[in-house]
């Protein structure tokens, strides 16, 4: 399936997202859940995922922090994916982007310019770095679920 | 000429047969401060010990075993010799960290509130973390020597910080990010002027400089096998045989009593089996005795010149790249750390992967040194014996295409 793919093509998405990250900004606002992703000893990213959902829709999403090329551009592209969706229709984007990462059959049409990632798989070090907003985005679903449990996540 | 064939040594090492490329291209391997390739003759003594002699130490009246007390002792014995101590004064461990964390609880019964233990912001975790740990539980006081604006620690400012409280002196003989050898004599001599304790890390000079604990006079030492051509999973903590009768093990187990009773009352084994609760990494201490042997048939002095040939070759083609950042240009030790502009540290690191150089990227477990470089990460490159001009060639050629590092993403 890969070799569908224009490289030249899926370069420059990477490098345009990179240059020019989308929805790049510092959130301070309790109306957002905000996900610190910051837990490698072996990866120096440091960045957060900020997410308003009101009646199970994701209304706005924005991301900050420093980063690599990859988990950069892969940050960008899923902030503008995922909003304006359900939360069920962005876990099932996140679901075929996952199963991208380990080279499973996807489904290509609802990952847009995130297939600009297909060949991740090839290089096990890089798949955190392109999936590190995306497990972001996963812990703030949980937060969501448990909403009212405590206030964490806000 | 020169000083090591590297080419010849190659031969030792069967890594170099059996993995000669990496994607493609030749293995140039270049980060020997996070581990180092393992010579036939480790691995064959490890394999010996498995297949011909496994049986515990300590233990049996059987030959077997009896057997195997003696290479352990003889491992110690060669261990040792390497650093000029006694042979009770070498305890095996897990590797610096434990060694560390061993020395770091076992001054602690000895210390009283508010006293000081000295360190630097230069410091691996591991000997930052125990430092912690125990000032917290038992509110000590951590005080940093104040390092010069590229990193060093000099004598002034050592002899600046150091007070009268200060009890403990903990210092990395050569700092794993930016290379910098720390002058152990003198500092050990003022410590001890001051009434305190010297603990070397020596993670990142034993398995490049002669270290010689008598001649610099240090309290303690730890370092680790796997950095020095020994196996994973063994190191050593190294103590003047005084100190370590009085200071109390951090684990117990089997092997390290004389007796104890239902009261609790323990006697502890002699030094430095007080040290080695449980069985211990037999074959890793079998190793680490060949690994020792085997460095001093080549000569630290050589490997040493060796890897400051190949420093001083490297340097001068990176630092003609506008490109390139070095942070320390000046460091007396085959470790270089650097950057590429603009570009960050990983993605560099996986470009060079792609074509055979293996780099460090990162903040190399001295978190807070990078706040003081002002940078979140950097890129590492650390020499060995078995290095060549051509691995240098290969690293160079990589900075220089460094901005086609998504080049990587794409083969």
């Amino acid at each position: 399936m890969p070799f569908s793919y224009d490289a030249n093509i899926l370069r420059e998405i990477i490098l345009d997202h990179y240059q020019n990250p989308r929805n790049y900004k510092q959130i301070d606002s309790d109306d957002f859940i905000k996900i610190h992703m910051d837990h490698s000893d072996n990866c120096t990213d440091d960045i957060y995922v900020y997410l308003k959902v009101e009646n199970n829709v994701i209304k706005e999403c924005y991301w900050y922090g420093h980063a690599c090329a990859i988990s950069t551009a892969s940050s960008s592209i899923m902030t503008e994916l995922v909003v304006n969706k359900t939360v069920e229709e962005a876990t099932k984007i996140m679901d075929e982007f996952n199963k991208m990462m380990k080279n499973e059959e996807f489904d290509e049409s609802i990952l847009d310019e995130a297939v600009c990632f297909v060949n991740t798989y090839r290089q096990p070090s890089r798949v955190g770095c392109a999936t590190i907003s995306w497990r972001g985005l996963k812990e703030a679903f949980e937060h969501l679920k448990h909403e009212g449990d405590c206030d964490c996540g806000k | 000429m020169e000083i090591l064939d590297a080419k010849k040594i190659r031969e030792d090492f069967p890594i170099y047969k059996n993995t000669s490329l990496m994607d493609g291209h030749p293995l140039a391997y270049l980060d020997n401060a996070a581990t180092t390739f393992k010579p036939y003759k480790v691995i064959d003594a490890i394999r010996y010990y498995y297949e011909n002699e496994t049986s515990n130490a300590h233990r049996g009246d059987y030959r077997l075993s009896a057997n195997v007390d003696y290479k352990y002792e003889l491992a110690r014995k060669k261990v040792a010799k390497f650093i000029n101590a006694k042979d009770i004064e070498v305890c095996f461990t897990s590797g610096t960290s434990m060694s560390l964390n061993m020395i770091a609880y076992g001054l602690a019964d000895l210390l009283n509130e508010g006293d000081e233990i000295l360190i630097t912001e230069a410091e691996h975790a591991s000997n930052v973390l125990p430092w912690f740990n125990i000032a917290k539980r038992h509110n000590f006081v951590i005080k940093y020597v104040p390092l010069t604006k590229d990193g060093r620690l000099t004598v002034e400012n050592f002899k600046k910080s150091i007070t009268k409280k200060t009890k403990v002196v903990s210092l990395a003989h050569v700092t794993n990010v930016l290379g910098y050898t720390v002058d152990v004599k003198t500092l050990a001599k003022i410590a001890h002027e001051n009434g305190a304790y010297f603990v070397c890390d020596g993670a990142q000079s034993v398995p490049h400089i002669k270290t010689d604990v008598k001649d610099l006079d240090i309290d303690f030492l730890a370092f680790s096998g796997h950095k020095m051509l020994g196996p994973t999973g063994i190191g050593v903590l190294y103590g003047k045989y005084e100190l370590l009768t009085k200071i109390n093990p951090l684990l117990s187990g089997g092997g390290m009593t004389s007796r104890f009773d239902t009261c609790g009352d323990i006697t502890y084994s002699m030094v430095p089996y007080k040290f080695e609760a449980g069985t211990q990494n037999i074959a890793g201490a079998i190793g680490l005795g060949e690994a020792c042997e085997y460095l001093q048939e080549i000569g630290l002095d050589k490997i040493y010149q060796h890897e400051m040939n190949l420093r001083n070759y490297a340097i001068s083609k990176l630092e003609k790249l506008d490109n390139v950042i070095l942070y320390n240009k000046d460091a007396d030790h085959g470790i270089i750390t650097f950057n590429i502009k603009n570009i960050n540290s990983q993605d560099i690191a996986t470009y060079m992967s792609s074509k055979g150089v293996c780099v460090r990227s990162g903040q190399h477990c001295a978190k807070i040194l990078l706040d003081f470089l002002q940078t979140e990460s950097t890129l590492r490159c650390s020499f060995y014996l078995y290095n060549t001009y051509e691995d240098v060639d290969q690293l160079v050629e990589c900075c220089i295409n460094g901005g086609d590092f998504l080049d990587a993403f794409f083969l």
